[in-house]
Protein backbone atom coordinates (compact mmCIF):
# COMPACT_ATOMS: atom_id res chain seq x y z
CA UNK A 1 0.00 0.00 0.00
CA UNK A 2 2.66 2.43 1.17
CA UNK A 3 4.57 2.19 -1.93
CA UNK A 4 1.27 2.36 -4.33
CA UNK A 5 0.74 5.50 -2.46
CA UNK A 6 4.16 7.00 -3.17
CA UNK A 7 3.16 5.85 -6.80
CA UNK A 8 0.71 8.02 -7.04
CA UNK A 9 2.90 11.16 -7.45
CA UNK A 10 4.85 10.32 -9.59
CA UNK A 11 1.96 8.76 -12.42
CA UNK A 12 0.34 12.12 -11.94
CA UNK A 13 3.51 13.85 -12.57
CA UNK A 14 4.14 11.53 -15.80
CA UNK A 15 0.86 11.55 -16.63
CA UNK A 16 0.83 15.75 -16.27
CA UNK A 17 3.70 15.63 -18.93
CA UNK A 18 1.96 13.74 -21.12
CA UNK A 19 -1.86 16.15 -21.07
CA UNK A 20 -0.14 18.34 -23.62
CA UNK A 21 0.02 15.89 -26.26
CA UNK A 22 -3.43 14.69 -26.20
CA UNK A 23 -5.85 15.81 -29.04
CA UNK A 24 -8.76 17.79 -28.27
CA UNK A 25 -12.31 17.42 -30.03
CA UNK A 26 -14.87 19.83 -29.48
CA UNK A 27 -18.74 18.77 -28.74
CA UNK A 28 -21.63 21.26 -28.37
CA UNK A 29 -25.06 20.79 -26.51
CA UNK A 30 -27.00 23.39 -27.83
CA UNK A 31 -31.12 23.18 -27.45
CA UNK A 32 -30.42 19.70 -25.48
CA UNK A 33 -29.08 18.26 -28.56
CA UNK A 34 -25.17 17.44 -29.33
CA UNK A 35 -23.48 19.41 -32.10
CA UNK A 36 -21.80 17.45 -33.78
CA UNK A 37 -24.37 14.28 -33.53
CA UNK A 38 -21.61 11.83 -34.75
CA UNK A 39 -17.52 12.66 -34.01
CA UNK A 40 -14.44 11.21 -35.52
CA UNK A 41 -11.77 10.55 -33.61
CA UNK A 42 -8.68 8.59 -33.93
CA UNK A 43 -8.25 5.13 -33.05
CA UNK A 44 -5.63 3.81 -29.89
CA UNK A 45 -5.22 7.42 -28.82
CA UNK A 46 -6.25 9.28 -26.10
CA UNK A 47 -8.05 12.13 -26.84
CA UNK A 48 -9.52 15.61 -24.80
CA UNK A 49 -13.39 15.54 -25.20
CA UNK A 50 -14.29 19.56 -24.36
CA UNK A 51 -17.59 19.96 -24.05
CA UNK A 52 -19.59 23.13 -24.02
CA UNK A 53 -23.16 23.72 -22.97
CA UNK A 54 -24.94 26.68 -24.50
CA UNK A 55 -28.19 25.77 -23.04
CA UNK A 56 -29.42 27.72 -19.55
CA UNK A 57 -30.00 24.12 -18.11
CA UNK A 58 -27.83 21.75 -16.49
CA UNK A 59 -26.98 18.58 -18.66
CA UNK A 60 -24.74 15.41 -17.66
CA UNK A 61 -22.53 14.20 -20.23
CA UNK A 62 -22.47 10.71 -19.85
CA UNK A 63 -21.50 7.24 -22.17
CA UNK A 64 -21.87 3.41 -20.85
CA UNK A 65 -20.22 2.23 -23.69
CA UNK A 66 -17.30 3.88 -22.95
CA UNK A 67 -17.38 4.48 -19.77
CA UNK A 68 -17.46 8.56 -18.89
CA UNK A 69 -20.31 10.98 -17.35
CA UNK A 70 -19.40 14.33 -15.83
CA UNK A 71 -22.54 17.39 -15.23
CA UNK A 72 -22.00 20.33 -17.57
CA UNK A 73 -23.68 23.40 -15.89
CA UNK A 74 -25.64 25.79 -17.72
CA UNK A 75 -23.44 28.01 -20.54
CA UNK A 76 -19.92 26.32 -19.01
CA UNK A 77 -17.18 24.36 -20.73
CA UNK A 78 -15.69 20.93 -19.17
CA UNK A 79 -12.84 18.38 -20.41
CA UNK A 80 -13.17 15.12 -20.21
CA UNK A 81 -10.35 12.72 -21.30
CA UNK A 82 -11.42 9.51 -23.30
CA UNK A 83 -10.35 6.21 -24.44
CA UNK A 84 -7.74 5.18 -25.75
CA UNK A 85 -10.50 3.46 -27.74
CA UNK A 86 -10.36 0.57 -30.24
CA UNK A 87 -12.39 1.05 -33.62
CA UNK A 88 -16.24 1.39 -33.35
CA UNK A 89 -18.93 3.10 -32.49
CA UNK A 90 -19.47 4.52 -29.14
CA UNK A 91 -22.66 5.95 -28.11
CA UNK A 92 -22.92 9.12 -25.69
CA UNK A 93 -26.03 10.47 -24.40
CA UNK A 94 -27.00 13.65 -22.17
CA UNK A 95 -28.62 11.83 -18.88
CA UNK A 96 -30.32 15.02 -18.03
CA UNK A 97 -32.28 14.73 -21.78
CA UNK A 98 -32.36 11.41 -22.97
CA UNK A 99 -35.12 11.55 -25.68
CA UNK A 100 -33.39 14.46 -27.93
CA UNK A 101 -29.23 14.48 -26.24
CA UNK A 102 -28.16 11.30 -28.39
CA UNK A 103 -24.19 11.20 -30.51
CA UNK A 104 -22.01 9.09 -31.42
CA UNK A 105 -18.60 8.65 -31.32
CA UNK A 106 -16.89 6.97 -34.06
CA UNK A 107 -13.09 5.43 -33.49
CA UNK A 108 -10.81 4.95 -36.31
CA UNK B 1 -43.13 12.99 -15.54
CA UNK B 2 -41.90 9.78 -16.66
CA UNK B 3 -38.09 11.05 -17.52
CA UNK B 4 -38.55 12.34 -14.20
CA UNK B 5 -39.80 9.15 -12.55
CA UNK B 6 -36.60 7.38 -14.29
CA UNK B 7 -34.04 9.63 -13.25
CA UNK B 8 -34.52 9.94 -9.87
CA UNK B 9 -35.24 6.50 -9.88
CA UNK B 10 -32.03 5.33 -10.67
CA UNK B 11 -30.10 7.93 -8.28
CA UNK B 12 -32.22 6.74 -5.26
CA UNK B 13 -31.80 3.15 -5.97
CA UNK B 14 -28.49 3.87 -5.95
CA UNK B 15 -28.39 5.48 -2.74
CA UNK B 16 -31.19 2.90 -1.44
CA UNK B 17 -29.04 -0.32 -1.85
CA UNK B 18 -26.08 1.11 0.15
CA UNK B 19 -28.47 2.83 2.83
CA UNK B 20 -30.22 -0.90 2.81
CA UNK B 21 -26.97 -2.73 3.25
CA UNK B 22 -25.57 0.09 5.57
CA UNK B 23 -28.86 -0.50 7.90
CA UNK B 24 -28.61 -4.21 7.91
CA UNK B 25 -25.16 -4.26 9.21
CA UNK B 26 -26.56 -2.11 12.38
CA UNK B 27 -29.44 -4.34 12.93
CA UNK B 28 -29.74 -4.82 16.52
CA UNK B 29 -27.90 -2.23 17.68
CA UNK B 30 -29.59 0.73 19.44
CA UNK B 31 -30.51 4.08 17.91
CA UNK B 32 -29.81 2.79 15.19
CA UNK B 33 -33.21 4.51 13.02
CA UNK B 34 -31.80 8.03 14.19
CA UNK B 35 -28.42 7.32 13.27
CA UNK B 36 -29.74 6.23 9.53
CA UNK B 37 -32.81 9.00 9.53
CA UNK B 38 -30.03 11.09 10.84
CA UNK B 39 -27.47 10.28 8.12
CA UNK B 40 -30.28 10.61 5.11
CA UNK B 41 -31.31 14.15 5.95
CA UNK B 42 -27.59 15.43 6.11
CA UNK B 43 -27.63 14.23 3.12
CA UNK B 44 -30.45 15.94 1.57
CA UNK B 45 -29.07 19.19 3.26
CA UNK B 46 -25.84 18.20 1.33
CA UNK B 47 -27.17 17.45 -1.83
CA UNK B 48 -28.84 20.78 -2.04
CA UNK B 49 -25.49 22.98 -1.26
CA UNK B 50 -23.56 20.86 -3.37
CA UNK B 51 -25.78 21.39 -6.31
CA UNK B 52 -25.93 25.03 -5.07
CA UNK B 53 -22.00 24.89 -5.76
CA UNK B 54 -22.05 23.03 -8.36
CA UNK B 55 -20.39 25.86 -10.35
CA UNK B 56 -17.33 26.75 -7.68
CA UNK B 57 -16.94 22.93 -7.59
CA UNK B 58 -16.55 22.41 -11.09
CA UNK B 59 -14.15 25.13 -11.71
CA UNK B 60 -11.41 23.90 -9.21
CA UNK B 61 -8.60 22.48 -9.52
CA UNK B 62 -8.18 23.89 -12.94
CA UNK B 63 -11.65 21.71 -14.16
CA UNK B 64 -11.28 18.92 -12.77
CA UNK B 65 -13.03 19.45 -9.44
CA UNK B 66 -16.03 17.75 -10.06
CA UNK B 67 -14.15 14.09 -10.38
CA UNK B 68 -12.16 15.05 -7.47
CA UNK B 69 -14.86 15.82 -5.44
CA UNK B 70 -16.45 12.92 -6.26
CA UNK B 71 -13.66 10.44 -6.09
CA UNK B 72 -12.99 12.41 -2.56
CA UNK B 73 -16.50 11.83 -1.21
CA UNK B 74 -16.55 7.82 -2.71
CA UNK B 75 -12.59 7.06 -0.60
CA UNK B 76 -13.90 8.95 2.56
CA UNK B 77 -17.14 6.55 2.07
CA UNK B 78 -14.89 3.80 1.36
CA UNK B 79 -12.58 4.52 4.37
CA UNK B 80 -15.07 4.59 6.95
CA UNK B 81 -16.62 1.32 5.79
CA UNK B 82 -13.24 -0.09 6.27
CA UNK B 83 -13.02 1.57 9.92
CA UNK B 84 -16.64 -0.59 10.32
CA UNK B 85 -15.61 -3.79 8.93
CA UNK B 86 -13.06 -4.12 10.87
CA UNK B 87 -14.50 -3.48 14.06
CA UNK B 88 -17.36 -5.47 13.51
CA UNK B 89 -15.00 -8.17 13.04
CA UNK B 90 -13.62 -8.22 16.36
CA UNK B 91 -17.44 -7.18 17.94
CA UNK B 92 -19.98 -8.82 15.34
CA UNK B 93 -20.04 -12.55 17.00
CA UNK B 94 -20.36 -10.68 20.63
CA UNK B 95 -23.71 -9.09 19.08
CA UNK B 96 -25.24 -11.68 17.13
CA UNK B 97 -24.78 -14.07 20.23
CA UNK B 98 -26.13 -11.32 22.61
CA UNK B 99 -29.22 -11.04 20.40
CA UNK B 100 -29.75 -14.16 20.41
CA UNK B 101 -29.49 -14.46 23.83
CA UNK B 102 -31.29 -12.14 25.15
CA UNK B 103 -33.56 -10.98 21.90
CA UNK B 104 -32.51 -6.95 21.76
CA UNK B 105 -31.12 -3.96 21.02
CA UNK B 106 -27.28 -3.74 22.15
CA UNK B 107 -25.41 -1.18 22.46
CA UNK B 108 -22.50 -0.70 19.58
CA UNK B 109 -19.87 1.33 19.54
CA UNK B 110 -21.04 4.89 18.36
CA UNK B 111 -17.65 5.77 16.40
CA UNK B 112 -18.01 2.45 14.36
CA UNK B 113 -22.09 4.25 14.21
CA UNK B 114 -20.85 7.58 13.41
CA UNK B 115 -18.97 6.22 10.79
CA UNK B 116 -21.45 4.43 8.97
CA UNK B 117 -23.88 7.60 9.51
CA UNK B 118 -21.29 8.96 7.18
CA UNK B 119 -21.51 6.47 4.82
CA UNK B 120 -25.59 7.33 4.39
CA UNK B 121 -24.92 10.73 4.51
CA UNK B 122 -22.24 10.53 1.71
CA UNK B 123 -24.21 8.25 -0.38
CA UNK B 124 -27.41 10.16 -0.15
CA UNK B 125 -25.58 13.47 -1.36
CA UNK B 126 -23.95 12.29 -4.16
CA UNK B 127 -26.81 10.76 -6.06
CA UNK B 128 -29.13 13.86 -4.54
CA UNK B 129 -26.64 16.66 -6.46
CA UNK B 130 -27.92 14.89 -9.03
CA UNK B 131 -31.26 14.66 -8.75
CA UNK B 132 -31.47 18.23 -7.50
CA UNK B 133 -29.56 19.45 -10.48
CA UNK B 134 -31.91 17.69 -12.96
CA UNK B 135 -35.10 19.23 -11.36
CA UNK B 136 -33.63 22.58 -11.04
CA UNK B 137 -32.76 22.25 -15.18
CA UNK B 138 -37.00 20.71 -15.69
CA UNK B 139 -38.02 23.39 -13.73
CA UNK B 140 -36.26 26.00 -15.81
CA UNK B 141 -36.94 23.90 -19.46
CA UNK B 142 -40.69 24.76 -18.23
CA UNK B 143 -41.72 21.55 -16.58
CA UNK B 144 -45.06 21.65 -14.57
CA UNK B 145 -44.99 21.29 -10.55
CA UNK B 146 -47.58 19.28 -11.28
CA UNK B 147 -45.52 16.37 -13.30
CA UNK B 148 -41.95 16.83 -11.63
CA UNK B 149 -43.60 16.56 -8.10
CA UNK B 150 -45.40 13.46 -8.88
CA UNK B 151 -42.05 11.95 -11.06
CA UNK B 152 -40.20 12.79 -7.79
CA UNK B 153 -42.88 11.18 -6.02
CA UNK B 154 -42.68 8.05 -8.06
CA UNK B 155 -38.76 7.79 -8.62
CA UNK B 156 -38.35 8.30 -4.42
CA UNK B 157 -40.94 5.69 -4.13
CA UNK B 158 -39.75 3.28 -6.83
CA UNK B 159 -36.23 3.44 -5.33
CA UNK B 160 -36.88 2.95 -1.68
CA UNK B 161 -39.33 -0.07 -2.25
CA UNK B 162 -36.55 -2.13 -4.15
CA UNK B 163 -34.14 -0.94 -0.72
CA UNK B 164 -36.88 -2.16 1.39
CA UNK B 165 -37.47 -5.41 -0.48
CA UNK B 166 -33.54 -5.73 -0.11
CA UNK B 167 -33.49 -5.24 3.17
CA UNK B 168 -36.25 -8.04 3.85
CA UNK B 169 -34.19 -10.38 1.71
CA UNK B 170 -30.63 -9.83 4.13
CA UNK B 171 -33.16 -10.24 6.84
CA UNK B 172 -33.58 -14.18 5.89
CA UNK B 173 -29.87 -14.75 6.68
CA UNK B 174 -29.60 -16.68 10.19
CA UNK B 175 -28.41 -14.44 12.89
CA UNK B 176 -25.03 -16.55 13.34
CA UNK B 177 -24.24 -15.99 9.37
CA UNK B 178 -25.54 -12.19 9.41
CA UNK B 179 -23.16 -10.42 10.34
CA UNK B 180 -20.42 -11.98 8.27
CA UNK B 181 -22.60 -11.86 5.11
CA UNK B 182 -23.49 -7.90 5.93
CA UNK B 183 -19.66 -7.48 6.37
CA UNK B 184 -18.70 -9.26 3.27
CA UNK B 185 -21.54 -6.76 1.55
CA UNK B 186 -19.24 -4.10 2.73
CA UNK B 187 -16.45 -5.03 1.73
CA UNK B 188 -17.45 -5.85 -1.67
CA UNK B 189 -19.65 -1.89 -1.46
CA UNK B 190 -16.46 -0.54 -0.25
CA UNK B 191 -14.20 -1.97 -3.19
CA UNK B 192 -16.80 -1.22 -5.58
CA UNK B 193 -16.62 2.56 -4.49
CA UNK B 194 -12.97 2.54 -4.93
CA UNK B 195 -12.89 1.56 -8.51
CA UNK B 196 -15.65 4.38 -9.06
CA UNK B 197 -13.12 7.05 -7.70
CA UNK B 198 -10.45 4.97 -9.85
CA UNK B 199 -12.73 5.99 -12.76
CA UNK B 200 -12.84 9.19 -12.19
CA UNK B 201 -9.40 10.17 -11.41
CA UNK B 202 -9.01 8.23 -14.33
CA UNK B 203 -11.63 10.21 -16.69
CA UNK B 204 -9.99 13.73 -14.83
CA UNK B 205 -6.18 12.32 -16.51
CA UNK B 206 -5.24 12.29 -13.09
CA UNK B 207 -3.91 8.70 -12.84
CA UNK B 208 -3.10 6.57 -15.78
CA UNK B 209 -5.57 4.12 -16.66
CA UNK B 210 -3.29 1.09 -17.24
CA UNK B 211 -5.28 -0.68 -20.07
CA UNK B 212 -8.39 1.44 -20.84
CA UNK B 213 -11.01 -1.38 -21.24
CA UNK B 214 -9.33 -4.33 -19.69
CA UNK B 215 -12.57 -6.34 -20.87
CA UNK B 216 -15.69 -5.65 -22.11
CA UNK B 217 -18.96 -7.70 -20.67
CA UNK B 218 -21.78 -5.18 -22.03
CA UNK B 219 -22.98 -7.87 -24.18
CA UNK B 220 -23.59 -9.68 -21.29
CA UNK B 221 -24.69 -6.84 -18.78
CA UNK B 222 -24.47 -3.32 -19.87
CA UNK B 223 -23.54 -0.47 -17.75
CA UNK B 224 -26.72 1.17 -18.16
CA UNK B 225 -28.82 -1.39 -17.50
CA UNK B 226 -30.64 -1.68 -14.49
CA UNK B 227 -29.60 -4.72 -13.71
CA UNK B 228 -26.32 -3.93 -14.49
CA UNK B 229 -26.74 -0.52 -12.20
CA UNK B 230 -27.67 -2.75 -9.05
CA UNK B 231 -24.69 -4.37 -9.55
CA UNK B 232 -22.58 -1.72 -9.87
CA UNK B 233 -23.71 -0.59 -6.49
CA UNK B 234 -23.57 -3.80 -4.52
CA UNK B 235 -20.23 -5.53 -5.84
CA UNK B 236 -19.19 -2.90 -8.02
CA UNK B 237 -19.12 -4.51 -11.21
CA UNK B 238 -18.15 -2.80 -14.53
CA UNK B 239 -18.91 -3.98 -18.25
CA UNK B 240 -15.29 -1.99 -19.28
CA UNK B 241 -13.63 -1.32 -15.98
CA UNK B 242 -10.11 0.52 -16.74
CA UNK B 243 -6.99 -1.24 -14.99
CA UNK B 244 -6.50 1.51 -12.35
CA UNK B 245 -10.20 0.56 -11.54
CA UNK B 246 -9.43 -3.24 -11.16
CA UNK B 247 -6.20 -2.13 -8.87
CA UNK B 248 -8.08 0.00 -6.60
CA UNK B 249 -10.99 -3.04 -6.29
CA UNK B 250 -8.44 -5.71 -5.34
CA UNK B 251 -5.94 -3.10 -3.07
CA UNK B 252 -9.28 -1.87 -0.62
CA UNK B 253 -11.06 -5.54 -0.60
CA UNK B 254 -7.50 -6.94 0.11
CA UNK B 255 -6.93 -4.61 2.64
CA UNK B 256 -10.12 -4.89 4.29
CA UNK B 257 -9.86 -8.24 4.17
CA UNK B 258 -6.39 -8.49 6.10
CA UNK B 259 -7.40 -5.55 8.33
CA UNK B 260 -10.39 -7.68 9.78
CA UNK B 261 -8.58 -11.07 10.01
CA UNK B 262 -5.06 -8.84 12.30
CA UNK B 263 -6.97 -7.39 14.12
CA UNK B 264 -10.09 -9.11 14.37
CA UNK B 265 -9.40 -12.27 15.66
CA UNK B 266 -11.10 -13.74 18.43
CA UNK B 267 -12.50 -11.61 21.25
CA UNK B 268 -12.57 -13.04 24.53
CA UNK B 269 -15.47 -15.15 24.49
CA UNK B 270 -16.42 -18.80 26.24
CA UNK B 271 -16.16 -22.01 24.16
CA UNK B 272 -17.68 -24.92 24.94
CA UNK B 273 -14.73 -26.07 25.85
CA UNK B 274 -13.37 -23.12 28.07
CA UNK B 275 -16.89 -24.35 29.93
CA UNK B 276 -16.11 -28.15 30.72
CA UNK B 277 -14.63 -29.17 33.65
CA UNK B 278 -11.06 -29.05 34.27
CA UNK B 279 -9.52 -32.54 35.22
CA UNK B 280 -6.21 -30.26 36.88
CA UNK B 281 -8.21 -29.21 39.72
Amino acid sequence: MKSLLLGIPIALAAVAAQAADVPEYKLVIKDHKFQPVELKVPADTKIKLVVTNQDPTPSEFESNEFNREKIVLPNSTVTVFVGPLAKGRYKFFDDFHQDTGNGVLIVE
Amino acid sequence: MLGVALLVFREVLEAALIVTIVAAATRGVTRRGAFIGGGIALGVIGAVLVAAFAGTIADLASGVGQELFNAAVLLAAVAMIGWHVIWMSRHGRELARHMQQVGQSVRAGSSSLSMLLAVVALAVLREGSEVVLFLYGMAAGGTGAAGMGSGLAIGVAGGVAVGFALYFGLLRIPLKHFFSATNGLLVLLAAGLASTAARYLVQANLLPAWGNQLWDSSWLLSNGSLPGQTLHVLIGYDAQPSGMQLLFYVAIAALLLIGMRLFGGAPPQRSPAANAPNPAH
